[in-house]
């Protein structure tokens, strides 16, 4: 009993301490399981995120934005993969990572849920939903966990060139034709709530946020990333000539940030409860492509099994 | 020969370059977010990027001469106007279909490109010095795959014979050497396909019999692709890849 | 049959005359396969020069039980770091 005690207390001593904690090192259980949702989520929502990007990607109006689309998505796959080897380390196969995505048991990023009806949609989503997951990410980079940490260093570095690529796509359709700019700001009218509800709950609805931030997996709490994120965005729209989509949305001079409407809890609710437009279509086409590809995958692990067999005798 | 009708034959000629990359870069684009692992969706956008590059290079390279944009030479031409090889606008298959294809091309690049790096056209030779590099690597990784499909499981090699068998019959017209591009080859420009076209055939037997598949003995052929009468499957893809460009006509993006 | 491909490290040389770095892992069903997705994945943006891969189950680590005695005889040698040594005045970089 002393030797666990003391174990906690080495844990809790490198937390406290701003170390980061390494795969080999003792972890409580919870914190492990923690981190495993956590990771395994962000990295599924790296890979579903390609779809709604992907979806455009045979469509893309230049070659240019063509060939910059495809690096981005394959980012985002890198990303995804990143993410899965960091959480690998938590002594979990990426197939049973993969598994509970299509079990249902593992979460996406539900703003993925949402349809990419335009191709406004796409620098959209590079500006805004990129834009808010760098807020997080940027905080992530500080996590506790070291190959989580290590991961969001290099995602971070990536990610910059995904928001702003996205910009300047729709900045070049704000000043374009009337057709062009309504698509647009039907685009930001489209994400923007979505994007307000990637930071999750309030903080005090918030199921994990306590323990997370007690652990220093979660380094700032969702109400706070938010307004980050607001207060950088509110700015860059203006300067566009876009609309936020919101009519409670005013600069407060005492405290130095945007005041914003409340968000649609509601439908928040609904989308990640299965009620989006697209969550069957998502998992479904991740799930068939996995399908899809198991004689391959066993093509190659025969291949390899009769090789090895060979050389061995 | 003068100078402008030898332009417009260098012009005609990127355009076919141009062209058969632009569209297997949009058949790559399809496997987005639909490979059998998540390596190897990363490693396909890798081609695709390439192959995406190479039509930009080849297409600015024509338009200079034809006036027209890159954009305006991918998005505002039909079909008929498209003068792409007909083996790249096949419709992607399966993994098995979309390797053979990759590696069938592969093989061929390697030697067309080699080959075009001595063209007497700075700008030709120079988009092939580049290609080649690519290519080199892309055949690594496509013939790597014959090996796995060929010997991984009885699935894998008929799926994959399967496909050498509805592939074979749009061979030839990669070998195929018509009036402009003899009169190129005459002024030093243009590659002579029909030259490689046994070198290739042994280089692909031979990987092929060491991958338990068969060099199919089938006689058919179909050509028409530099002539711009394709197959259905170009105007479909057309009709997404376009849409935008025609639906909104003359806009920036 | 089983599909499952083994777990790959990789590292990478940034450039020449720097040491390979551990960068992520991969999984692979052999090391060919992993040195090209290695260079797919993590050199996009010409990160490297250089790539290793090894197989994760070959990697033998110390263990955190093993802590003290791995590390802890090094702590009392700061002699041999030069921040050890106060340098005089007027002397700035050594």
């Amino acid at each position: 009993m002393a030797e666990a005690n003391d174990l906690v207390q080495a844990f809790d001593n490198k937390i406290h301490a701003e170390e980061k904690i390494e795969p080999k090192d003792w972890m409580p259980a919870g914190y492990r399981k923690n981190l495993i949702r956590q990771m395994s989520q962000h990295a599924h929502s790296e890979v579903i995120g390609m779809q709604p990007e992907g979806n455009w990607l045979t469509r893309a109006p230049t070659l240019e934005r063509k060939s910059v689309l495809l690096a981005k998505i394959q980012d985002e796959a890198g990303h995804g993969l990143y993410l899965y080897s960091a959480t690998e380390t938590l002594g979990i196969t990426r197939e049973e990572i993969v598994q509970a995505l299509h079990d249902g048991h593992a979460k996406y990023a539900s703003i993925f849920n949402y349809p990419s009806l335009t191709w406004a949609d796409i620098g959209t989503i590079g500006w805004i939903v990129d834009g808010a997951a760098i807020v997080n990410q940027v905080a992530l980079q500080r996590t506790s966990y070291g190959p989580y940490a290590r991961a969001m260093v290099r995602i971070c570095k990536e990610e910059s060139f995904h928001q702003r690529q996205g910009y300047e796509s729709v900045a070049v359709l704000a000043r374009g034709s009337a057709q062009q700019k309504a698509m647009a700001q039907d685009a930001l009218n489209r994400w923007w709530w979505p994007a307000l509800m990637m930071f999750g709950p309030h903080d005090a609805d918030s199921a994990h946020s306590a323990q997370s931030m007690l652990w220093k997996i979660k380094r700032k709490s969702n109400d706070e990333l938010r307004q980050s994120f607001v207060d950088q965005t509110v700015p860059q729209a203006e300067i566009i000539g876009l609309e936020i989509p919101d009519p409670d949305l005013k600069w407060n001079e005492q405290r130095q940030h945007y005041d914003f409407g409340e968000i649609d809890w509601d439908e928040f609710k609904q989308v990640i409860n299965g009620n989006g437009l697209c969550n069957r279509e998502r998992l479904a086409q991740h799930k068939q492509a996995h399908a899809n590809g198991a004689w391959v995958r066993a093509a190659v692990a025969a291949y390899v099994k009769g090789k090895t067999g060979e050389s061995g005798e | 020969m003068g100078d402008e009708k030898l332009n417009n034959q260098i012009a005609e000629y990127a355009l076919r370059l141009g062209d058969d990359a632009l569209v297997f870069g949009q058949r790559l684009c399809e496997w987005c977010a639909d490979a059998p692992t998540l390596e190897e969706d990363i490693a396909i956008s890798n081609v695709g990027l390439d192959y995406l590059g190479r039509a930009r290079m080849a297409l600015q390279y024509a338009g200079k001469t034809l006036g027209r944009t890159e954009d305006e030479l991918a998005f505002l031409r039909d079909s008929g106007e498209f003068r792409n090889l007909l083996l790249v606008e096949l419709p992607r298959g399966d993994f098995a279909f979309s390797m053979v294809r990759q590696y069938l091309l592969d093989e061929f690049e390697l030697l067309f490109f080699a080959q075009l790096c001595k063209s007497k056209d700075d700008t030709l030779g120079a988009i092939a010095a580049k290609t080649v590099k690519e290519v080199r690597y892309h055949q690594r990784r496509s013939a790597n795959w014959m090996q796995r499909l060929g010997l991984g499981t009885q699935e894998s090699q008929a799926r994959t014979q399967a496909a050498i068998d509805q592939l074979w019959g749009y061979m030839p017209e990669l070998f195929e050497m018509d009036e402009l591009e003899a009169s190129l080859l005459q002024a030093g420009i243009a590659v002579d396909r029909v030259e490689l076209h046994s070198k290739w055939l042994d280089i692909v037997s031979a990987q092929f019999a060491s991958a338990n598949l068969q060099v199919p003995e089938s006689d058919w052929q179909v050509v028409g692709g530099r002539k711009g009468v394709h197959t259905e499957h170009l105007g479909h893809m057309l009709g997404e890849m376009q849409f935008l460009q025609r639906a909104y006509p003359g806009l920036e993006w | 049959m089983s599909e499952l491909s083994p777990l790959f490290e990789v590292f990478l040389r940034g450039r020449r005359g720097l040491d390979h770095i551990h960068v992520g892992s991969l999984h692979a069903h052999d090391a060919g396969q992993a040195l090209e997705y290695a260079r797919d994945t993590y050199i996009r943006r010409s990160e490297g020069v250089s790539i290793w891969v090894v197989e994760s189950k070959d990697i033998h680590a110390s263990q955190e039980s093993d802590v003290a005695s791995f590390y802890d005889p090094m702590d009392d040698k700061a002699y041999r770091h030069a921040t050890h040594y106060t340098l005089p005045d007027g002397v700035d970089n050594m």
